[in-house]
């Protein structure tokens, strides 16, 4: 058996592959946050509630409705999506104009309430959420062995994330909103509605995070924390990537992934730390983030 | 920020600010504002528990130290909490395993927290706004590994049992009430000092670097030079404020240097009011109470905190000092 | 700075006859305070949090009426030890005489230098660091529930037998984590067996544990320890069910209660060996204990921690009414004294007695998670595998290095 820095290299590789499943999450959440950011300059620090009502929306369809995972996976990002669009109407609407400080603040206090409610009526230690029977089983790959539903989540957020980047760069929607983003005024001008715009793309990426959710709920405990942890990681994958830019997210997100995959074998206590290392590396080196525009 | 701060161009400041400077350059108003502060801590330890006090105090210190970063320079810090734990872990261990006297150990604490805020505000100052704010996070995430890591924190447990010790040598802090004493000339001088530095010709350059840094440069100003200094100095005073905590409760521990610490007293300084004198003792007051009282709601407690966050948002953005400030229109 | 009533309740006179309003009799009727202090909005809020306050209530309740009040308070410590020792420094100078409950090892250390200090009671049923009665014992506490020590040698010792003699190490990097992987890589060498490798991950920053059970595969040992609680443990199974561990490799989760079994549900825990020292389908008495609560507690049975809460609860009150309402109130360590002097009977834990060092002695129960066709109600979890006396249970008096004792 081959070894690389000690570590054989199935192992190796292994660690490689499970990065790049965990970087399909910081993928979808980045994107989402990085599409509200490039929009509505806004810091969506609920973002890691959301991910987490994604989630709970699965379990509730299924022990509330009898609807199963390939429904929810439709239905509850909707779902959460009408909340988020709520919470713009209400209260984000009024921020735009602010400094950057108050929308992050406004967030993380919503994130709060959110996940206190949730706890309050679900409790701390997490719901059940089977993986469904389609995607259950494993591949055998020769140096690991890989769940079919891992294999699924990279795929599905690969595919989710490509189609939410072609139509931002790619589309006359899309083009609309990145005009938007530059001169809200004008776009306006040409008779297409901006508040409505900005309220459907928040509803937008707050469906990201909760698909997201839905894809996590079968292989994480689905519990009301489950989203407080990432969101601090995501966010520092989207200052990375360049805050706004979409496919500076997903990259940042995927590559993040693997570098972190890579700390668990040679160092785990730090795999917690080196995003937030090389957060600080590429701030110093390159202010605008590795794929943004100064 | 900037429905918060005064709009005076950078020059003009000294001719404006020295109309309205009294003594020592607060103003009347303020002037008012500090006797009832004074009155209050002579007075609360004979009222309201000591130890709850010192909490409060302790925390008020922090929040001026952060306010004067944000407030006066406009640079928002998302790492205060590495100065204010590194300065309560050091402090803790210089009077625990070093024996030393409780205001050596203070000094200790705020020239540990002096030290990484040169070595952090020398990496950060290069970034303005939301990038300065993730530098700061980032290096703070680093100090927080370290403290997890490092032997002498005593990970999760914290460093406990330290003791109060001897002022000097000669004064026994044990009880609370003598403590108190020692807490409430600590966050005295601290406040005085902040509000010193505001006011001297330097905290005039500060203030113009927020107002329009350009133009400070123009006019010749290292402006890297004054941010810097400003960040050790706010970084010093938030070491200081945790090292008299970690006195005070006999206990320092990965709490405060975690990022949901930074997130706290950023809420400190917005319930109170950016960029007023009093504003971060007031929202430290009313954050450290909340905590107090609301740990009886059990689970609600972050629900009550968010639904606060939100209105303060919302409904007013200046604060609660900002918002007096301004129905009574002067600058407190 | 008073504290807040939210529960006052008056043994025997029922807490609905009373609420919140004040009470004339109370000046003349000595009063009791105890003081919960737990995880109310974390991680552990499931496994103690408000069920601790029903079952201390309950126990004030079955008490009954031996002519003083006693009053039930509540807060959260939020898994902080500054946030703990803080409210335990203030409920103390503010009457409280006992606080119960502090789970998380941490909080549970900080709290109990207080209580030392200012001479009350500590009675802890959530926390598991043996150290409470080794390095860092005091004269003011009594441990009742359990404690790592107790989990790996039901666990660790039992797994070995059944031929895991091979183990690797997930561990979560905090005093517990470190704590319970020490004390079950003793046994398994006592035992016989071997750790192949340990790997320690950021607490409580990890969510996907994929890498670590990979690594834990790669090491070709024969059994996966998991030195941590709760949802990180629940996360654990789950990627260990995903990835086929099971096929080659046993799974020894050393801190899990049922109420982790509920949340990661039959299918996947199912086979699983867990040591607890209560559960609530043992016995008659505590099915009898069950019922009185089952309605208070949100339909839910009791934990193992919130029936800790009762059995210690229940007997600091026979100690108080034993050595009268003043005497226990002046002096923490005499009340203590005076629980270690009686013998210990409740319907949780049965009958068991307290040692010198403050640890309460009752058996350990090593038990299987049933098989969903074997489970008959949705509390029906467990089938008893092996019990372990309560003089094997724990810790060795003289092992554990206890200050006070030698003094």
């Amino acid at each position: 058996m081959d070894d690389i820095f000690g570590i054989p290299a199935p192992l190796l590789f292994g660690q490689l592959l499970l990065g790049l499943i965990n970087g399909a999450f910081y993928a979808m959440l980045s994107l989402g946050l990085a599409v509200i950011f490039g929009l509505l300059n806004i810091v969506n620090l609920a973002h890691g509630a959301q991910f987490m009502m994604g989630a709970f929306a699965a379990w509730m369809l299924l022990a509330w409705g009898g609807i199963g995972y390939w429904w929810a996976l439709l239905l509850a990002p909707i779902i959460v999506a009408v909340t988020g669009v709520i919470l713009e109407k209400l209260f984000i609407s009024r921020l735009y104009k602010l400094d950057h400080l108050y929308g992050l603040l406004l967030t993380f206090g919503l994130a709060l309430i959110i996940e206190g409610i949730f706890r309050n009526e679900f409790g701390s230690s997490g719901l059940p959420y089977r993986i469904p029977p389609e995607l259950s089983g494993a591949w055998d790959l020769g140096f690991m062995f890989l769940p079919i539903y891992r294999g699924w989540v990279v795929i599905a957020a690969l595919v989710l994330c490509l189609a939410t980047w072609l139509i931002i760069e790619k589309t006359r929607l899309g083009a609309y909103l990145r005009a938007a983003t530059e001169n809200a005024a004008l776009v306006q001008a040409f008779g297409v509605n901006v508040p409505r715009m900005v309220t459907l793309t928040y509803g937008f990426g707050v469906a990201l995070a909760a698909a997201a959710g839905v894809l996590a709920a079968p292989i994480y405990s689905v519990n009301p924390q489950m989203g407080s942890n990432l969101i601090i990681v995501v966010f520092a994958v989207v200052v990375i990537g360049g805050m706004g830019s979409i496919l500076g997210s997903i990259l940042t997100g995927f590559t993040l992934g693997v570098v972190e995959g890579l700390t668990k074998v040679f160092w785990p206590e730090a795999s917690a730390t080196v995003i937030f290392v090389i957060m600080a590396i590429v701030l110093v080196a390159r202010p605008a983030g590795l794929f943004g525009r100064a | 920020m900037a429905d918060t701060t005064a709009s005076i161009t950078a020059g003009t400041l000294s001719a404006a600010e020295k109309d309205a400077a009294g003594i020592w350059g607060f103003s009347r108003a303020q002037l008012i504002a500090l006797g009832i502060m004074v009155t209050f801590l002579v007075v609360s330890p004979f009222v309201l528990y000591p130890v709850f006090l010192m909490k409060l105090l302790c925390f008020a210190l922090f929040a001026c130290a952060f306010n004067l970063l944000i407030g006066y320079v406009g640079l928002l810090s998302f790492g205060h909490a590495a100065y204010f734990g590194m300065g309560g872990y050091l402090a803790g261990h210089a009077a625990k395993v070093w024996g030393l006297t409780p205001e050596l150990a203070i000094i200790v604490g705020g020239a540990t927290a002096a030290g990484l805020g040169a070595v952090a505000g020398w990496i950060a100052i290069r970034r303005q706004g939301i990038y300065f704010a993730m530098i700061t996070l980032a290096l703070a995430q680093m100090v927080y590994f370290f403290c997890v890591q490092a032997p002498f924190t005593g990970g999760e447990d914290g460093i406990q049992a330290i003791p109060r010790g001897n002022l000097f040598g000669l004064i026994p802090l044990d009880r609370d009430i003598t403590m108190y004493w020692m807490v409430a000339a600590v966050f005295l001088g601290g406040f005085l000092l902040i509000h010193r530095i505001i006011h001297s010709p330097y905290g005039q350059v500060l203030k113009s670097i927020r107002e329009n840094q350009p133009r400070a440069v123009s006019l010749g100003y290292r402006t890297d030079d004054y941010k810097l200094l400003a960040f050790i100095l706010s970084a010093t005073l938030a070491g200081v404020a945790g090292a008299t905590k970690s006195l005070v409760f006999g206990i320092a521990t990965l709490t405060d240097v975690h990022w949901s610490m930074s997130g706290e007293v950023v809420l400190m300084t917005l319930v109170g009011g950016l960029g007023t004198v009093f504003g971060p003792v007031i929202g430290a007051g009313i954050i450290v109470a909340m905590q107090n009282y609301l740990a009886e709601m059990g689970a609600w407690v972050t629900v009550i905190q968010g639904i606060i966050f939100v209105i303060c948002v919302m409904a007013f953005r200046r604060g609660v000092v900002g918002e007096v400030a301004a129905l009574l229109k002067v600058k407190l | 700075m008073a504290i807040q009533r939210r529960d006052l309740i008056a043994a025997g006179a029922g807490a609905t006859a009373l609420g919140g309003l004040p009470w004339r009799a109370r000046a003349q009727t000595p009063t009791i305070r105890v003081g919960v202090i737990n995880d109310m909005s974390g991680p552990y809020r499931d496994s103690g949090g408000p069920a601790s306050v029903v079952m201390t209530q309950q126990a004030v309740q079955d008490f009954g009426n031996r002519g003083f009040n006693v009053e039930v308070l509540q807060a959260d410590h939020q898994n902080k030890p500054d946030v703990g020792a803080n409210i335990a420094r203030q409920w103390f100078d503010q009457g409280v005489d006992a606080v119960v409950d502090l789970p998380t090892s941490s909080v549970a250390l900080a709290v109990n230098q207080i209580a030392r200090e200012k001479n009350k009671v500590h009675l802890n049923s959530g926390a598991g660091t043996s150290d409470l009665t080794g390095s860092q014992c005091s004269p003011n506490t009594v441990h009742w529930t359990y404690d790592t020590y107790m989990l790996a040698k039901s666990t660790g010792a039992a797994v070995v037998k059944t031929g895991g003699d091979n183990w690797f190490f997930i561990t979560a990097d905090y005093a517990f984590g470190h704590a319970l992987e020490r004390d079950t890589s003793n046994f398994v060498k006592a035992a016989g067996g071997k750790v192949a490798g340990a790997v320690r991950y950021p607490f409580p920053a990890t969510t996907d544990f994929s890498a670590f059970l990979l690594q834990a595969q790669a090491s070709r040992a024969n059994v996966i320890g998991l030195a941590n609680a709760s949802t990180d443990t629940v996360n654990c199974i789950k990627g260990a069910r995903e990835f086929g561990l099971q096929r080659t490799m046993k799974i020894a989760a050393l801190l899990m209660s049922n109420i982790d079994v509920k949340a990661l549900g039959l299918e996947s825990a199912q086979g699983l060996l867990l040591s607890e020292s209560f559960y609530w389908d043992m016995n008659d008495r505590t099915r009898a204990l069950t019922e009185r609560v089952r309605a208070k507690n949100q339909d839910r049975p009791p934990a193992m921690t919130p029936a800790g809460c009762y059995g210690a609860v229940l007997h600091y009150l026979k100690a108080v009414a034993d050595m009268g309402v003043a005497a226990a109130k002046a002096s923490g360590v005499e009340a203590v004294n005076r629980m270690k002097a009686m013998p210990t009977d409740d319907d949780a834990f049965g009958p068991g007695m307290i040692r010198p060092d403050g640890r309460k002695i009752h058996p350990a129960y090593l038990f299987e998670v049933k098989a969903p066709g074997e489970s008959r109600n949705p509390w029906d979890l467990y089938k008893l595998a092996a019990t372990t006396p309560g003089e094997e249970a724990f810790r060795p008096l003289a092992e554990g290095g206890c200050a006070f004792l030698r003094s």
